[in-house]
């Protein structure tokens, strides 16, 4: 057993957790974040995917003894209150989800996909990126509209702020 | 309509848990006291169980229980069921061998279960199975069907001789030689049709909790049917009788067929919960997933079409080999059968037609529905007939398909179904049209001269859906009936729950069922919630699949509103001193017509409870139920047309444009249906290109994590141009036909259809890997 001690979504907490915790397991099972899913267990799916110090990172392949110090960001901490994140209000208006299953994942892949290309994001440059996370439902389609979508907003609530 | 009325683009009322994280599904849940199950499962694909020896393990931490599969049988645990009787062509019932839920003498596939530990963590139960030792005795394994019925083969059930479930025929054979005598042209062909894993992207989960004080069992599970599960597990498993058994789905990540039927992990929860005295919760990892759900498609099928003079078809013969694995699943009889055969007509006349289909065990994961379940085996046999028939004939596809459109209805096939309505014309004209498919030999001429081959590909796909008239289906065989039910529950204070016997995993039904209520009342959606997947708050309904939950689920709601709408039409007119019949229902308001005189919903409502003053003789409350048995099936058709560039120096395909015009009669929600389009396309194409459950001669899969089976990404498929021709169904009042499986039914064939027609080669086996084009472009 160790003590892990993080940041998640602003907070700091301490854990104890058997050395061979994963970070996903950390999440879901020791502080209840649910949102943040398994759906492959061999890192190819994407419904793990939480921001590390402001990297995409697959929680299921990251033991939680490494996220030791480290700024945790899931799918529950990026809707200021009330108000959505411009990707997750993306993903609502252009049907970008649903069964809801791998939206988390998509959506922490997406807000860094666009950080990462400063908004100037094309459908091909898109799906490209989108290749570490695997959707059943959709064929995509509604995904890549929702990201183009949310890149055009957040650049509007970058260039306001 | 209004702006969330039927026809709106109304956006998803369920979304905002699912897009902050708050969703709630079964792996999600922790109750007190809660163990974890953790399944020991054969590494062979046939072997004898001499023994299992869990002494080690249950010294180990943690460990509550080791339980094996000869516990299970002695506690008189049902062996898993068929659902649906299939008939041989000499009158035999069909060969049923024995399904235990955990296997105490024989493992009959990779992955079957033969014990379970149970302990205080999932790694500590992980930890624990791998210190039981199971002594097995290996035995031969056949994994196809053709090495299945070959002579000699090893037998894998005595109550199957041959390995054979069933030898089941359909049409007049008579009648279909005679046409093949006087035919002026016969095409052949040879088709596989893939084996494919469902892999919705949440593994399937449990948790079972047995209380003792009640004798009562609670079972969370990822289910598409709450209700169809809780009968099978009560009437069928003895777990408990209904009323002492509650299911619930709750948020459900994807089921595509896989989470229809019952599978020995819930029953082995729940009798393990009474067996240890606590909640014990399994959550299938995805390896689990590929070794457990049930799969989809697996046919081999031989096929002739029988053309005159004129091109017109007149008959049609085919023999398919569809292999169930180890074992009949719940619904899995009836895939090959009576949702395959059927709908061999295709959008075609086709004057006769004989169909015989052989089931065959092998040592593999037992097969069942998967989206489609047995239409897109129908559709991709007959789309690629008729290219194939084109290319022979030296007659454009288009033109040969519509040469032998039908197009007169109501249509009765050779094969059972009546085709109600459609416009098949309409759809193909939509389809080509948006893919300018007169400007296809140009740009094929400009890609040859850029050294790539581009091709195109027609498929008109006709399903049935609506699943289904009650009796008809009884008269085939099936074990239960398929109407749906539904309750409307009006608040004291005018909002409003509905309740239905569908379930939603991804379709949206909170916000399209409340679409419906909007739409005849005038009241908002936010005023209206949609209650579902819990047995204890509603009483009964068949769940979802099949296309079903609009055409049937809808209706079944509408039937209640009916209802409600004509006892709250009388307490108004009594509240207004009018008749009833110049009542109106406006804006949430109860009208009378062409005064200024009217009563909100919600005063009604209150009126309804307080029982103040309602006419004489009327109950108080306001809540009314319906059961809706359709009158026949449904039959969503339409056109898809592929055009694609192949590299000849990769064998690597690239989509060009993909146009799909579909015909689904009403829609109540144009962005989920179109949702729904592109996610079948997707497993459609992901079928033609990409996936393939693998099993090696030795039974052993080959393809059981995602690392090994491709599953289609966002880089391996096209954005979609889709547009809808309607021809409303007359089987129900809303004319709705149903949208779930039309991608994956009709999208196969169009891409199959595109890269022969680029590369110049018609057989070409799905999935049409670049190394497989490749080899075919490069065949001598």
């Amino acid at each position: 057993m160790s003590t892990v001690k993080l940041t998640v979504n602003g907070k700091a907490v301490a854990v104890d957790v058997e050395d061979r915790t994963l970070l996903v397991q950390l999440l879901r099972d020791n502080l209840n974040l649910t949102g943040t899913h398994v759906g492959c267990d061999t890192s190819q799916c994407g419904a793990c995917v939480v921001h590390v110090d402001g990297k995409t990172v697959k929680s299921c392949t990251m033991l939680a003894g490494q996220a030791d110090g480290a700024n945790v960001t899931t799918i529950e901490g990026i809707a200021k209150g009330d108000e959505l994140h411009p990707m997750q209000a993306a993903f609502r208006d252009n049907h970008g989800l649903q069964c809801g299953y791998c939206t988390p994942g998509m959506i922490m892949s997406a807000i860094d996909i666009v950080h990462r290309h400063g908004g100037n994001l094309d459908e091909t440059t898109v799906r490209q990126e989108l290749e570490g996370n695997i959707c059943r439902c959709t064929g995509y389609h509604n995904i890549v509209k929702s990201v183009l979508d949310a890149a055009g907003r957040m650049k509007v609530s970058q260039a306001a702020e | 309509m209004g702006v969330e009325g039927i026809g709106a683009r109304v956006v998803r009322k369920e979304d905002k848990r699912f897009i902050t994280g708050k969703g709630r599904y079964v792996d999600d849940i922790k109750l007190q006291g809660m163990t974890h199950a953790h399944f020991i499962r054969s590494p062979h694909a046939h072997a004898k169980v001499k023994g299992i020896d869990s002494s080690a393990a249950l010294k180990m931490p943690g460990v509550v229980a080791v339980l094996t599969g000869q516990q299970i049988v002695d506690d008189k645990v049902g062996n898993l069921i068929c659902g649906w009787a299939i008939t041989s062509k000499d009158g035999s019932p069909m060969k049923m061998g024995a399904w235990p839920a955990m296997a105490p003498e024989t493992v009959r596939f990779v992955g079957q279960a033969v014990a379970v530990v149970i302990a205080e963590s999932k790694n500590l139960a992980r930890d624990a199975a791998e210190a039981v030792v199971v002594d097995y005795e290996e035995l031969p394994a056949v994994a196809d069907v053709h090495a299945a019925i070959k002579a000699g083969a090893v037998q894998l059930h005595p109550e199957a001789p041959g390995n054979q479930v069933y030898d089941w025929v359909i049409g007049d054979e008579g009648g279909t030689d005679a046409a093949f005598a006087k035919a002026a042209n016969v095409v052949k062909l040879d088709v596989t049709n893939n084996r494919l894993a469902p892999n919705a992207m949440e593994p399937r989960a449990a948790i079972a909790d047995y209380d003792s004080a009640e004798e009562h069992f609670t079972l969370y599970t990822t289910s598409q049917n709450p209700h169809v599960a809780r009968l099978v597990l009560s009437a069928f498993y003895n777990i408990a009788p209904e009323h002492k058994l509650r299911v619930i789905a709750p948020d459900v990540g994807g089921g595509f067929g896989s989470k229809i039927f019952i599978y020995p992990e819930e029953m082995v929860a729940l009798w393990a919960s009474k067996k240890v005295g606590r909640p014990v919760k399994w959550t299938g990892d995805r390896t689990e997933a590929f070794l457990t759900d049930a799969h989809g498609r697996d046919h081999v099928t031989h096929a002739e079409m029988a053309f005159d003079a004129n091109n017109k078809i007149t008959g049609l013969k085919v023999k398919t080999y569809a292999n169930f694995g180890a074992y009949m699943s719940l619904f899995s009889s009836s895939v090959p059968t009576y949702l395959y055969a059927t709908l061999l007509s295709g959008q075609y006349n086709i004057p006769a037609i004989h169909a015989e289909v052989i089931g065959v065990y092998t040592n593999t994961t037992p097969v069942d529905a998967y989206r489609g379940a047995g239409r897109p085996e129908a559709s991709y046999l007959i789309e690629r007939l008729m290219e194939t028939a084109a290319r022979q004939l030296k007659v454009d596809p288009a033109a040969l398909r519509r040469a032998n459109f039908i197009t007169e209805f109501p249509h009765q096939t050779p094969v059972i179904m009546a085709y109600d309505v459609g416009d098949f014309n309409a759809s193909l004209d939509a389809a080509m049209k948006a893919i300018d498919y007169a400007g296809f030999a140009d740009r094929k001429a400009k890609a040859k001269a850029d050294g790539k081959l581009r091709g195109i590909g027609v498929s008109c796909y006709i399903e049935a859906c609506g699943i289904a008239p009650s009796k008809a289906v009884g008269s085939l065989g099936a074990g239960v009936g398929l109407w749906e039910s539904a309750e409307v529950r009006v608040n004291p204070v005018g909002t409003i729950e509905i309740l239905t016997g569908s379930h939603s995993h991804g379709q949206g039904h909170e916000t399209t069922f409340c679409q419906l209520v909007a739409e005849r009342l005038g009241i908002p959606i936010s005023q209206v919630s949609i209650v579902h997947g819990d047995t204890d708050k509603v009483q009964f309904g068949m769940g979802t699949y099949g296309s079903r939950s609009a055409a049937v689920g809808l209706t079944a709601i509408l039937k209640a509103m009916e209802k409600m709408e004509s006892k709250a039409k009388k307490i108004a007119a009594h509240a207004l001193e009018a008749s009833e019949a110049d009542i109106v229902i406006e804006n949430g308001e109860f009208k009378v017509t062409g005064t200024d005189k009217a009563i909100a919903l919600p005063m009604v409502a209150l009126a309804a409870y307080t029982a103040h003053n309602l006419p004489d003789g009327m109950e108080p409350g306001l809540k009314e139920s319906a059961f809706y048995d359709p009158t026949n099936f449904t039959f969503p058709a339409g056109t898809y047309i592929c055009e694609l560039e192949v590299d000849p120096g990769t064998g690597k395909t690239s989509f060009v444009n993909f146009v799909a015009a579909d015909d689904f009669g009403r829609l109540i929600n144009p962005m989920i249906v179109e949702g729904q389009v592109h996610g079948g396309l997707v497993q459609g194409i992901g079928q033609a290109l990409l996936e393939h459950a693998i099993y090696d001669a030795s039974g052993q899969p080959v393809t059981a994590s995602f690392m090994d089976y491709a599953m289609p990404r966002a880089d391996d498929v096209p954005s979609f141009n889709l547009s809808h021709t309607t021809t409303l169904c007359p089987g129900n009042p809303l004319g709705i036909k149903g949208c779930g499986e039309a991608g994956a039914i009709g999208a196969s064939a169009a891409v199959i259809n595109a890269i022969t027609d680029a590369i110049g080669k018609n057989n070409l086996e799905m999935p049409a890997t670049p190394d497989r084009v490749w080899r075919t472009i490069h065949a001598a």
